[in-house]
């Protein structure tokens, strides 16, 4: 019996010779696949361990952490709560981040290539690294501005959105979305309540999660004015040009007929452009639309930033908030050619047009800044655990150049008549030149038109100090006034408080 | 270790007891293996401490000095009943008994909150309670080397431990799910909150019970009648009891739901007829027949289900643990990003987080440990458990009896299968089954089991090592009388 005995010996020795190489396999080659698996609590509560970098603004944090007795050390905290929900984003223990939490989560976590110095310096004094810290352009002044005249509106809107941007360099003065939510219960250690939390706020039809400002478009109604008064300028038309108008105007192909807000507005059969802007003049820009044609619009629109569809607002080029594109539509025929009631629609910012607020806040910021479109950002400065080593530093650079410095001067003339002898007024400031562009878009048979607006202030030397485009959905009549009203308030507080570039 | 299993010199014959110096108990040798075991299990207590306290307390080593105690008296106890035992055997198991409670005692801290932590009695939580387990496993093993002086004198009872053995295997298969179902496997007797595992002492009274059945008839299963593809294969109708046991596994493997113990019992049962008959046709028709019952297990579970389905499942999860990683595979794969966490070296001792783990004091606590001593560790730890099994082996190829040689040969190699069934589970080498890890994982029935196995392994060794004499304990003397049990022992064993 000792022959087979000994041959159990060895199988028992292969049989544990397979154990080690499989653990091999597990704890050797596959170690750091496991390791950093999303499956693996470890790598969080590791990650919570280290104290996450702040977010700042204007020298106030948004986004701290704090530390807890809990397995999860520290917690993230939101002290600015639902007014800066869609600026900051969140970063939840068990639900997907966003926003700035999670373009810039290796920066704040410090686990960022950049910090590696930082962490290996840790790792010999002892201390217990940190992540690095987010500073904002936010304008604190405005932010507050905004959210409160939003929340406070008085046409009683539940939904809307306001974006205010330096149009000099790009910088985010103010970003709100309504309604805003509070990100703290989504952030809780205790992940039954931030799903509960999380389930809660996906569920509410007035959608509070959406990011209105950046991620959602509407038809921009008369506001689109702006981008075919571009386009009529820069094919002959001039601010005195007469251009057709009328109470009514029914396109060729189509029995419906488009009218003015009001009969007082352009009845006579011609106005100037610049009066066509002023008032707002429906018939005259239909026609004016079906003269230029779909490609000179659809190509002006274009060049303002329509369609884009990768854009982002964080770090300069370098991920944050996506941006969803704003589109045209189609103003063409089955064969080809112009369907002049489509494009008669489209001109006057109906039709399949859409528009973000951020891409009407660039339009006005385009127009007050000589033609040239700077490139949005919320990112001005990386600094590191310490708060003295700078490891990124906004730098503006342009992103576009829509129209010529004389388009803008005109474009900027009209938009300042608007706000002075126009459907604008509640939007000016004292000891300011304000210019805008109201709108009023329909959104549906059944429902109340959305109010916008977009305009831009210049102080007494002519230099922009703010864009800003507010969106009231569903405002009814007086939905652009109330938003042109807010503009201005926005803007004044910008004024006051720049935020930070 | 390759050295252990096979003695270099002198060769020894069928039944051989190697050379003279054997004649030495060395059991000063067992003391200081033992003394050197307890002062790792001492210095692990105090690693865990300094890991999950950030502190060692004053009485860090009160846990490894009550195990210490124990064994040294299990150690005495052998020097008066079986001083010719295998020395490395008893430091061996102490040594894995020891850091199995020093783990657990270790998730007790982690779970306790700090206050609680300042006062955790030495008898209390898992670790306290493992330890207590120990006291009394070890007093048992004691027991059995008091009552058992000769392994012959078990075969005695081979009928009454084979029915024994049955009806342990039995009972909670027949007992409703209330009372016998945990985590899936109907493997336990449930009293309040109190639960064991007959099975594990069952595996102990069905080998002795195999070892005397195959003794008588080995005779009769080793006549071949057909020789195919140069396989001697046996006549039909010695088939019999091997296609009996492999019902029983399989009824066990559908009622009980439970793989592992139906691959223990069968692996169990055809090693032993393996060693008995020595024809290689019987590993042939029992890696056959489990394989291809496991497949058709498998095949009626993704078709029919029913008592199948859990079979199938736990196939499934094992082809794929990350296709459900939160419900289904939750466990095999906390397991292995425990594993894969730990890495080559570990976290040390307290510096992983367990807690993470399912049933981390139970079946998981190899993934457990191995977070905290990586690859390195686990593999030392593997090599202790291969020590025992080639001890014990050693101890089958020294016994002069046939009984002795099967009943060690298969005690050795179940020892051997349970750890592959289990650590190959948790580490997906083969399906997870719901084993205990011998000797580490808590459970007051598994430990008393896996000591008692170990006592008739030293009962054997002791009746292999010992001169031949004619019996009695003490030193070795010159042959007087002729010895009893001469049975195909080789002359010079008498030579000076």
């Amino acid at each position: 019996m000792n022959a087979p005995l000994r041959r159990v010996g060895v199988v028992v020795i292969v049989l544990f010779g397979l154990l080690f190489a499989n653990l091999n396999w597990i704890q050797a080659y596959k170690a750091d696949e496991y390791r950093n698996s999303d499956y693996n609590g470890r790598v969080q509560v590791a990650e919570y361990k280290r104290k996450r970098g702040n977010i700042e603004a204007g020298g106030t944090a948004f986004a701290v952490s704090k530390e807890t007795s809990g397995e999860l050390t520290f917690l993230r905290t939101y002290p600015g709560g639902a007014q800066y929900a869609h600026v900051l984003g969140y970063k939840p223990v068990n639900l997907a981040d966003t926003g700035i939490e999670k373009s810039e989560n290796d920066f704040l976590a410090g686990t960022s290539d950049q910090l590696i110095a930082n962490r290996v310096k840790d790792l010999f004094t002892g201390d217990q690294t940190a992540g690095g810290n987010v500073l904002l352009t936010i304008s604190k002044r405005a932010q507050d501005v905004a959210y409160k005249q939003l929340r406070d509106n008085e046409n009683g809107v539940t939904k809307g959105a306001a974006i205010a941007i330096d149009p000099r360099t790009g910088a985010v003065q103010a970003l709100v979305s309504m309604p805003s939510f509070d990100p703290n219960p989504l952030a809780s250690h205790d992940t039954d309540e931030a799903t509960a939390a999380y389930n809660q706020l996906e569920r509410n039809p007035d959608g509070p999660l959406k990011n209105r400002a950046l991620g959602e478009v509407l038809p921009p109604g008369s506001t689109f004015k702006i981008v075919v008064a571009a386009a009529a300028l820069e094919n002959g038309v001039t601010q005195e040009t007469q251009i057709p108008a009328g109470a009514s105007y029914t396109p060729p192909t189509s029995g419906s007929p488009i009218r003015n807000a009001a009969p007082s507005i352009c009845p006579e059969s011609q106005v100037t452009l610049m009066n066509a802007v002023t008032e707002s003049c429906n018939t005259g820009f239909a026609q004016l639309g079906v003269r230029l044609g779909a490609d000179a619009i659809k190509e002006k629109a274009r060049q303002f930033g329509f369609e884009q569809d990768d854009l982002t607002v964080g770090r300069l080029g370098e991920g944050g908030h996506p941006v969803a594109a704003s589109r045209t539509g189609s103003m063409e025929n089955a064969d080809g050619g112009d369907d002049p009631a489509a494009l008669a629609q489209s001109s006057i910012g109906q039709r399949d047009v859409r528009m973000t607020p951020l891409q009407g806040a660039l339009i006005a910021a385009t127009v007050a800044n000589g033609g040239s479109q700077m490139r949005p950002y919320l990112v001005r400065q990386l600094l590191g655990p310490d708060r003295t080593t700078d490891y990124y530093t906004a730098n503006p650079r342009e992103l576009r150049r829509p129209i010529s410095g004389q388009v803008a001067t005109d474009l900027r003339e009209m938009m300042v008549s608007v706000v002075e002898n126009g459907t604008g007024r509640n939007a000016r400031i004292s000891g300011y030149t304000v210019g805008g562009k109201t709108g009023t878009a329909q959104s549906g048979p059944n429902t109340r038109d959305h109010g916008w607006f977009i305009g831009f202030a210049l102080d007494k030397d002519g230099n922009p100090v703010s864009a800003v485009c507010v969106l009231l959905e569903e405002a009814g009549s007086g939905g652009s006034a109330e938003a042109a009203r807010i503009g201005g308030q926005i803007m004044r507080a910008a004024i006051a408080d720049p935020g930070s570039r | 270790m390759t050295a252990a299993a096979t003695p270099a010199s002198p060769p020894a014959t069928t039944g051989g007891q190697p050379g003279v110096r054997l004649a030495r108990s060395r059991r000063n040798a067992e003391l200081s293996l033992l003394l050197l075991a307890m002062v790792l299990v001492a210095a692990y207590a105090a690693m865990v401490e300094a890991n999950v306290l950030e502190t060692v307390t004053p009485d860090f080593w009160v846990p490894a000095a009550a195990l210490s105690a124990v064994f040294l008296g299990l150690h005495v106890a052998i020097r008066f009943l079986a001083p010719f035992a295998d020395p490395a055997l008893l430091p061996a198991v102490a040594l894995l008994n020891g850091l199995g409670v020093g783990f657990l005692r270790r998730l007790d801290l982690a779970r306790a909150t700090p206050v609680e932590r300042a006062d955790l009695a030495i008898f209390a939580g898992t670790g306290g309670r493992q330890l207590a387990w120990t006291l009394a496993s070890v007093v048992l093993a004691a027991g059995l080397l008091l009552v058992v002086r000769d392994h012959r004198s078990i075969s005695r009872y081979a009928y009454t431990l084979g029915l024994a053995g049955i009806v342990l295997v039995m009972i909670p298969a027949v007992l409703p799910s209330s009372i016998s179902e945990i985590n899936g496997a109907k493997l336990w007797v449930r009293v309040g909150s109190f639960s064991i595992q007959p099975g594990e002492f069952a595996k102990l009274a069905l080998l002795a019970f195999f070892a005397y059945y195959l003794v008588r008839k080995r005779e009769v299963l080793s006549l071949a009648s057909r020789r195919i593809l140069g396989v001697d294969f046996p006549r039909g109708r010695d088939l019999g009891p091997v296609v009996v046991v492999w019902l029983i596994s399989l009824l066990v493997l559908v009622f009980e739901k439970d793989l592992g113990t139906s691959l223990l019992y069968f692996g169990m049962f055809v090693v032993t007829l393996y060693i008995a008959t020595e024809r290689v046709s019987w590993l042939l028709i029992g890696l056959v027949l489990f394989f291809g019952g496991a497949y058709l297990a498998y095949v009626l579970g993704s078709t029919v289900g029913g008592p199948f389905a859990n079979f199938y499942l736990r196939a499934e999860i094992w082809l794929d643990p990350f296709a459900d990683p939160y419900e289904d595979g939750y466990q095999l794969v906390q397991g292995l990003l425990a594993l894969g966490t730990g890495g080559l070296f570990g976290a040390g001792p307290g510096g992983g987080q367990p807690l993470k783990l399912p049933e981390v004091q139970n079946d998981f606590i190899f993934a457990g440990i191995g977070e905290e001593i990586g690859l390195f560790g686990l593999s030392a730890l593997l090599v202790i458990y291969l020590l025992i099994v080639e001890r014990g082996l050693r101890a089958a190829l020294a016994v002069r009896d046939s009984f002795g040689k099967l009943l060690a040969g298969g005690l050795a190699f179940t020892l051997g299968l349970q750890v592959f069934v289990i650590v190959g589970g948790i580490s997906k080498l083969i399906p997870l089954t719901g084993q205990t890890t011998p000797f580490l994982s808590a459970g007051g029935s598994s430990l008393m089991a896996n000591w008692l196995l170990i006592a008739l392994l030293l009962r054997v060794s002791d009746g292999a090592r010992r001169p031949v004499t004619g019996g009695g304990g003490g030193v070795a003397r010159p042959a007087g009388a002729p010895p009893e049990q001469l049975h195909g022992a080789p002359t010079e064993v008498i030579k000076p």
